[in-house]
């Protein structure tokens, strides 16, 4: 029915270039001595200098994992990355050297003057560290902790040593591996028995004032019965120059404990965006991986969920938007490890042009176990001939008393649905944009409000570009 | 036999000569026929004759190629129009089997479709919008929950055609062509919908209707009414050939137009 082309109009501003003044810089390449200067740097106790060398071996001695996703991880060319930047203390960027197009998509998502300019990396470090300090104080009055990833581990060790790492063992996978050898950026938050935390704690005010990092590391506890939802990336386009992106992310829910974690992840489309994303659910604990991948060349994403205690409830909500050029590889991992544990895997991806989206889950119930549940929903919507989906569920259920229900579908906008809305005026481009939106509609409505609204703008935006 | 007029005027919808394949297969094979604004005109015919062929031509769906013939709007040349420049022209279809868009919602879609009528950089009022829809949506005898339910997904065959009214309703079209609309409707959803379509009747709208059944004309009055046969109107007359057609159905239009052949032959 179409044909397929490309536009990107908010991936094309990702090729743009500020003329960039670090002042410190670990310089291209990973070696032993890039490693110790980035600990060096940030002024690290020497137990985190030894765990990032430590990591360093098992990157190295870890092979690619092109057998299985995509062989176009072989792209990567390590020594070509520079690992750590920082600024120093003030932006040097100006509003006036943001390229024309950029200003335009700002206008075009409706995000506010203070804002765009944050997110150009412009206004930085004055008014965001403002609105940082904000939030700060607020959530500091009950007790909660939200600072950086270095801020946590160097004041505040005897939360942040016992659960760093434990989540995710350095080895669990080679970007795992690379993270904990060159992470920087990031959060560490803790919330306190009890506390709900009542406002989402937002990361990009937070990451920016302390410079973004491509390999954030980020690790919240919510300690017995607190509740804390926690918002990253935003939905505007980041305009990152590098070529990979890998972040580790730990949650850790205590006993009755909720979190729910959004992402919105739209890096500029010659991004490798590689993340490891775990939590352990205790007792009764509820955790919510809300899950979207818009950008990026390739994203493996597979955000899990270890059901540890008795009664606790794992939940992954993803959207992925595969566009021309695109690998969206995302999905879940149920991992039950307790009685009476449930997980609800839904996830909605749409490819379009040559994008391919691929769903990969895996939900794991060993026979040991009884009263277990596990819900798994993908539907994969297709725009044009080309477009590619791809489901791989691995579903283990093991013994009697636990249930598990799986259901795909694959769909296409049918030349007739799009005949109708045109009939009524809707241009080819409005059609596909409203049916996309209508697919993935039920789970948007789960993301906040102003994450919605700007979600379902980026949609028109990619999709007007579909219909050729 | 009555012709329709062949000339076009600046008012009205008007269909000249219009010869239409679907592949390689011939339907229209040179159809005149004019809707005057401000009249209600009804088409009927067999199954087979080409009613919806002729209904989805004038909104320009991509399955048809035209080979000859003209469609105006007001004197404008339609045929070579994306089927959403028409439809912004004033060309409304009101389907006979309308589409479901699964996730979309009633409300969201009408209001799209509204926007899209409004010149460039023009923001839609909602509250405006609200107020009219529920106004529209009364008409019809519609509840306020329709708003929040995806368009035509598990609707039945009544709320589907209702729907299709109140769109029309919304989006104001100069020439609507209702296709089938009284199929699946049981007498009470025949009832409201043509008080729906009634109420909209005025000098700024031409109606066509295509129906196989005289029913749906007891309740909108047509001005005139055109018997379509083969791709071709063969007849036209005033509202009592429906009647006529009902009581002596399609064959005896047949047989009249085999007996002129002879004569002319």
């Amino acid at each position: 029915m179409n044909d397929t082309s490309t536009i990107d109009i908010d991936r094309s501003v990702g090729d743009f270039s500020y003329p960039e003044q670090h002042e410190f810089d670990a310089g291209y390449g990973l070696s032993r001595k890039t490693v110790e200067y980035i600990s060096q740097v940030k002024g690290e106790p020497d137990w985190i200098r030894d765990f990032r060398l430590r990591a360093l071996d098992v990157f190295e001695r870890k092979p690619m994992p092109t057998s299985w996703a995509s062989r176009d991880l072989n792209a990567i060319e390590f020594e070509k990355i520079r690992y750590y930047l920082a600024h120093g203390q003030k932006a040097k960027r100006s509003w006036e050297e943001v390229p024309e197009d950029v200003k335009r998509t700002f206008e075009r998502l409706g995000i506010p003057e203070q804002e765009r300019k944050f997110l150009a990396g412009v206004e930085a470090q004055f008014d965001s560290e403002a609105v940082y300090s904000n939030i700060k104080k607020a959530v500091g009055d009950q007790g909660v902790i939200f600072v950086g990833s270095t801020e946590g581990l160097i004041k505040h060790p005897e939360i942040f040593r016992k659960w760093f790492g434990k989540v995710i063992p350095t080895g669990d996978n080679k970007f795992s591996a690379l993270n904990s050898a060159v992470f920087s950026g990031g959060s560490f938050i803790y919330v306190p028995p009890g506390v709900k935390v009542k406002h989402p704690l937002q990361a990009y005010f937070r990451i920016n004032a302390e410079n973004f990092g491509q390999f954030e590391r980020t690790l919240i506890i919510a300690d017995e019965g607190s509740e804390v939802m926690y918002m990253e990336g935003c939905t505007a386009p980041k305009f990152e120059t590098a070529t990979l992106h890998s972040a580790v992310v730990e949650l850790v829910a205590m006993k009755g404990a909720k979190i729910q974690y959004v992402t919105v992840q739209n890096w500029s489309a010659n991004v490798f965006n590689l993340v490891t994303k775990r939590a352990v659910a205790h007792e009764e604990a509820e955790v919510k991986w809300i899950d979207c991948n818009i950008g990026s060349r390739l994203t493996m994403k597979y955000p899990g969920v270890v059901l540890k205690g008795r009664k606790a409830r794992g939940e992954v909500i993803s959207i992925a938007l595969a566009g021309d050029g695109q690998h969206q590889d995302t999905g879940a991992k149920m991992i039950h490890a307790a009685d009476e544990t449930t997980s609800n895997i839904v996830s909605k991806s749409i490819s379009v042009g040559e994008g391919r989206a691929s769903y990969r889950g895996l939900v794991h119930v060993p026979k040991h176990l009884k009263g277990c549940r596990n819900n798994t929903e993908c539907d994969a919507l297709l725009i044009n001939s080309k477009s590619r989906t791809d489901t791989y569920p691995a579903i283990t259920v093991r013994g009697s008393g636990n249930a598990v229900q799986h259901e795909a579908s694959v769909s296409q906008i049918s030349a007739e649905q799009i005949f109708y809305m045109q009939q009524r005026g809707l241009t080819e481009g409005q059609a596909m944009s409203l049916s996309v939106n209508g697919f993935v509609n039920d789970l948007v409505r789960q993301f906040p409000m102003e994450y919605s609204v700007e979600l379902k703008r980026l949609i028109d935006m990619e999709m007007e570009g579909s219909v050729g | 036999m009555r012709l329709a007029k062949t000339h076009h005027t600046m008012s009205s919808l008007s269909i000249r000569n219009l010869h239409v394949r679907i592949g390689e297969k011939e339907i229209l094979k040179g159809l005149t026929l004019e809707i005057p604004k401000g009249e209600v005109h009804a088409i009927m015919g067999p199954n087979g004759s080409g009613k919806s062929t002729l209904s989805k031509v004038i909104a320009g769906h991509p399955d048809y190629t035209v080979t000859a013939g003209e469609v105006f709007l007001d004197g404008e040349d339609i045929l070579g129009l994306e089927p959403d420049v028409r439809a912004r022209k004033g060309i409304f279809l009101a389907f006979q089997y309308p589409i479901e868009i699964p996730g979309v919602t009633n409300a969201n879609f009408l209001r799209a479709a509204v926007q899209a009528r409004l010149p460039e950089g023009e923001e839609l009022e909602a509250t405006e919008f609200y107020a009219r829809m529920y106004e529209k949506m009364d008409l019809l005898e519609m509840p306020r929950a329709f708003t929040g339910r995806a368009v035509n997904e598990g609707f039945s065959g009544g709320e589907k055609k209702r729907n299709e009214i109140l769109q029309m309703a919304m989006l104001e079209p100069k020439y609507a062509v209702l296709d089938e609309t009284d199929s699946g409707l049981d007498i009470d959803a025949l009832k409201v919908v043509a008080h729906g379509v009634n109420s909209l009747r005025g000098p700024d709208l031409g109606i066509l209707i295509i129906t196989h059944y005289q029913r749906l004309l007891d309740y909108i009055v047509p001005d005139y009414v055109h018997v379509m046969m083969d791709g071709r109107i063969v007849q036209s007359g005033p509202k009592e050939l429906a009647l006529e057609l009902e009581a002596r159905g399609y064959d005896f239009i047949k047989e009249g137009l085999e007996r002129a052949e002879a004569v002319a032959g």
